[in-house]
């Protein structure tokens, strides 16, 4: 059946469209061709010299020094130095933020003794705290540990209790209602409501871990990618700085992949 | 199990919401709550699950629930308030993983409910998949699967469309015929009170007190079509709850 109006008449023009829009879709091919594309270019305006060297060397050239440190194994002593310390201080900082993040978030005690001392101690910047750190953890590993520790510590805090808080209040009252116990409430219910910005704060702290592992090194280091760049650094080796950096930014891109691999999987229920 | 509210009274503040509420909610019998918005319905709802204490007055529970049951009073919200990151049976599982049964008591408790309530299909689906009236039907089939001996429902249906509402409606009629449960009832469908309610309760405006206790003797399986006595009371009830839902409407007038 059709409405009996229309059909026979063909006047009229159509609706013009305006929807659509306004939704970004990542194109998987975009991001590599953009990255060929700028090394192209610079290796390009290096070898016709219209970015002299002493401004930028060559990709080439940087990748040179890369399979120099690769040949020498410098590479893998000074990944590990720095591996360790990045580790250790993310996965303890992140640890024990999630531990005091979810005490502020669930006892009145803890959220009115140390929340305004988080908030405090937050925006300091810790590079700054890196003499004391020294005196007080020694010249060596630990101090290094200690700044990346503190770094991410912070910012875990403050996602943990911020998720905790938005956790919908109607799902723990219904578990109360169900006569749950206050720990299978915590488990069941606040932890994993609280996930997806303890998630998001991961992310965050892991930058931060990054930066200030670098800020550690530079100060007292034999070993390590802030160490290496530094020396190139003081030596003007620009090809090195630039191998570092870009070392790096990959150890800053396995980071995120894994965090968004976690995210996948413990957040599939948002999908 | 019988449940007796005797002068509860509650206030938030300096604000009074209930005024001396005395109520008897028999075994069996299921009491409809109606009242203007904000007069303290939930409020009242939550004090009678053990939610929230009153400022003075008491609930009483008077007699033992069954013994197979394990959570005496059991609420089904307006919200649905099922776990997003749990399937639907994480969602039953949920109710039941702090008693003390075997995996498989569990697992039986789980297919039998989801059975009942037509989502055996469903089971391993996430809240985020489902229809609101089969979400509904996910708390209705957690709520029982804890064998509750009063149901508090909070305008279970509110959330939902109109046809929906109409098949849920016919679902709880069923399982009221087969198990004979006893349920409070808040909503605020005139329609929905007299085809559930043995009693109704009309609440009056801020602070909430009793209007008018309204009981139906007709069985529920003959509430059904047209119906002229239903449709009697139905009238009354809403001369009353709008000349409640006007006084309130003239009071804020007045308050500004
Ligand atoms: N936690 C609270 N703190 C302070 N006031 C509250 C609180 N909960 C409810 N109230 C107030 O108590 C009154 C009754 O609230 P309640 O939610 O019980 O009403 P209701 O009858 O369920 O309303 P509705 O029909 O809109 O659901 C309202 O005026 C509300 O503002
Ligand atoms: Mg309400």
């Amino acid at each position: 059946m059709r409405d009996k109006t229309t059909g026979n008449q063909k006047a009229g023009k159509p609706v013009p469209f305006r929807g659509g829009g306004f939704l970004p879709k990542p194109k998987k091919i975009i991001a590599p061709i953009v990255f060929i594309a700028l090394i192209a270019f610079w290796e390009w305006g290096s070898r016709t010299g219209f970015i002299g060297p002493l401004i930028l060397p060559a990709p080439s050239e940087a990748f040179e020094a890369f399979m120099n440190l690769l040949n020498t194994g410098l590479l893998w002593q000074h990944l590990a130095a720095s591996l360790q310390r990045l580790l250790l201080g993310w996965f303890s900082g992140t640890l024990l933020g999630i531990i005091v993040g979810t005490l502020i978030g669930l006892f009145s005690l803890a959220r009115s003794g140390l929340q305004p001392l988080v908030s405090a101690i937050f925006p300091i910047p810790k590079i700054a705290l890196l003499p004391l750190f020294i005196i007080w953890f020694g010249i060596g590993e630990g101090s290094k540990v200690a700044t990346i520790l503190f770094g991410t510590f912070f910012p875990t805090v403050i996602a943990t209790y911020g998720g905790i808080d938005n956790v919908d209040r109607g799902l723990i009252r219904m578990g109360q209602s169900f006569g749950l116990s206050r720990l299978s409430i915590i488990r069941k219910i606040i932890l994993p409501g609280a996930l997806p910005a303890i998630l998001s704060g991961a992310r965050i702290s892991a930058a931060i871990a990054i930066i200030l592992l670098v800020a550690a090194e530079m100060i007292a280091a034999e070993y390590g990618i802030g160490a290496y760049i530094l020396i190139a650094g003081s030596l003007m080796a620009t090809d090195q700085l630039i191998t570092g950096v870009a070392i790096l930014s990959c150890i800053g891109l396995i980071f995120a992949w894994v965090i968004g691999k976690a995210e996948k999987y413990f957040l599939k229920w948002r999908a | 199990m019988d449940l007796s509210l005797r002068h509860i009274t509650h206030r938030y503040d300096e604000v009074e919401v209930l005024r001396d509420i005395n109520l008897e909610i028999k075994q069996g019998q299921i009491v409809c709550i109606i009242g203007p918005s904000g007069c303290g319905k939930s409020t009242l709802l939550r004090m009678i699950g053990g939610l929230e204490r009153p400022t003075s007055g008491e609930v009483l529970q008077i007699g033992e629930p069954p013994a197979d049951c394990l959570n005496p009073l059991t609420y089904i919200f307006q919200d649905f308030a099922l776990l997003p990151w749990r399937t639907v049976e994480g969602n039953v599982s949920l109710a039941l993983e702090d008693h003390a049964l075997s995996a498989t008591m569990r697992e039986e408790i789980i297919a039998d409910v989801l059975a009942r309530t037509k989502l055996a299909d469903f089971r391993t689906a996430y809240p985020r998949q489902l229809s609101g009236g089969m979400k509904q039907r996910v708390a209705i089939a957690r709520a029982l699967s804890v064998r509750p001996a009063v149901l508090l429902m909070d305008e279970p249906l509110s959330a939902l469309d109109s046809q929906t509402r109409e098949l849920l409606m016919d679902d709880l009629v069923d399982l009221w015929e087969k198990e004979n449960y006893t349920a409070a009832y808040v909503t605020h469908n005139l329609a929905e009170a007299v085809r559930l309610g043995h009693k109704i309760v009309v609440l009056s405006r801020r602070p909430g007190e009793i209007r008018d206790i309204v009981e139906i003797d007709m069985p529920l399986s003959a509430r059904t079509g047209e119906n002229s006595e239903l449709e009697s009371i139905q009238k009354r009830l809403w001369t009353l709850m709008r000349d409640e839902a006007r006084a309130a409407d003239r009071e804020l007038l007045d308050a500004r």
